[in-house]
């Protein structure tokens, strides 16, 4: 099973403009610089990809730190 | 400019459908309007196939069955839309997404099977996240709407609203269980496929679904940069382009899968 380090470590490799070790599980996203509707859809389309889960976008609405986002992904 | 390319007699043609969520009246099918104008014979069927995104695929459905049922030889299937008649000048991010375009056609019986056997699939709780507000019959446009909207002209044919969010967790959900579900129905694996035409969505969804499909972005078309979302014409428009540049030689095997606005989506493998 992953770690929510591993899990921060892929949304990192996935945002080349973010640097190591802004994002914390306390992190709220959408705080993050230059966030925008492009960010949510990469985390859709990664998490997809890694963890076979499609989130929805009502999914994605009702989170706002990282640590929500995994204990989200890891219920589904 | 189809009939001329390929010196096609268009008084052969005894189906015409035309597909578009772009109608001209409620009434009378626009589809009986093209029947006069271009000047195909009075024993032809018309009728419209409301369809957006995937109305391509839905059509080719329509187009084949009609044929199949040895009533029909030559089917000529219009994709029109105009979304930009229903976007507003400020949404800048529909404006960047969408182009206005048409392509025509021509599905005839033949010996060889062309055309595989379909998915299709709707799921219509998905209605809500694509949809054109005040554009029909259950929610007509009013005198408040028109002053809402009076700087973009009133727009009197309704404004699309997306919830991007929604749309492209549907097609990740949605497309890649589709096009295995394809391959299964026609005997196929990805392998034999040589080119994966999906609807011209955006770049994004079709680099994302290259992945999750673990297909060679090479054999993924994108002529999105051309022209954009065309909605019902992107499909065959893309199939022009890629056979124009050669990337669809005799003897390809053309996986073609398309979806969007319902949600509906449909698709199946072409033998060329």
């Amino acid at each position: 099973m992953m770690t929510i380090e591993e899990f921060i470590r892929k949304l990192e490799e996935e945002f080349e403009d973010i640097e190591r070790g802004v994002l914390q599980p306390s992190t709220d996203f959408r705080t993050i610089e230059d966030w925008g509707s492009m960010h949510a859809l990469i985390i859709i389309a990664l998490i997809d990809t890694e963890y076979d889960v499609t989130l929805t976008g009502a999914d994605m609405r009702s989170v706002t730190t990282i640590q929500e986002l995994f204990d989200l992904v890891k219920s589904k | 400019m189809l009939f001329e390319e390929h010196g096609i007699d268009k008084k052969e043609i005894d189906f015409l459908l035309f597909c578009t969520e772009g109608l001209d009246y409620k009434g009378p099918a626009t589809a009986c309007i093209m029947q006069e104008r271009l000047g195909l014979r009075k024993s032809v069927g018309a009728m419209d196939v409301p369809m957006g995104c995937a109305g391509f695929t839905n059509g080719l459905v329509v187009a084949k069955a009609l044929i199949e049922s040895g009533q029909f030889k030559h089917v000529l299937l219009q994709t029109a839309d105009i979304p930009s008649s229903v976007i507003h000048p400020n949404d800048l991010e529909l404006r960047m997404l969408f182009g206005d375009a048409g392509a025509s056609t021509l599905i005839s019986a033949s010996e060889e099977k062309g055309i595989g056997d379909f998915i299709v699939g709707t799921d219509g709780s998905g209605a809500q996240d694509l949809i054109v507000r005040k554009s029909n019959t259950r929610t007509p446009v009013d005198e408040e709407w028109l002053r809402e909207h009076a700087d973009a002209g009133g727009m009197v044919f309704g404004r699309m609203e997306m919830d991007g969010l929604e749309v492209f967790s549907f097609s990740m959900r949605e497309v890649p269980k589709m096009v295995n579900q394809i391959l299964e129905k026609n005997e196929l694996t990805l392998d034999d496929i040589d080119l994966f035409v999906f609807h011209q969505a955006n770049s994004f969804i079709l680099k994302m679904l290259a992945r999750k499909l673990q297909l060679q972005q090479e054999k993924v078309y994108n002529c999105m940069e051309y022209m954009g979302n065309t909605v019902s014409a992107s499909v065959p428009i893309a199939l022009y382009c890629a056979q124009q540049e050669g990337k669809i030689p005799q003897g390809s095997k053309v996986l073609i899968a398309a979806f969007g606005i319902g949600f509906s989506w449909s698709g199946t493998v072409l033998r060329y």
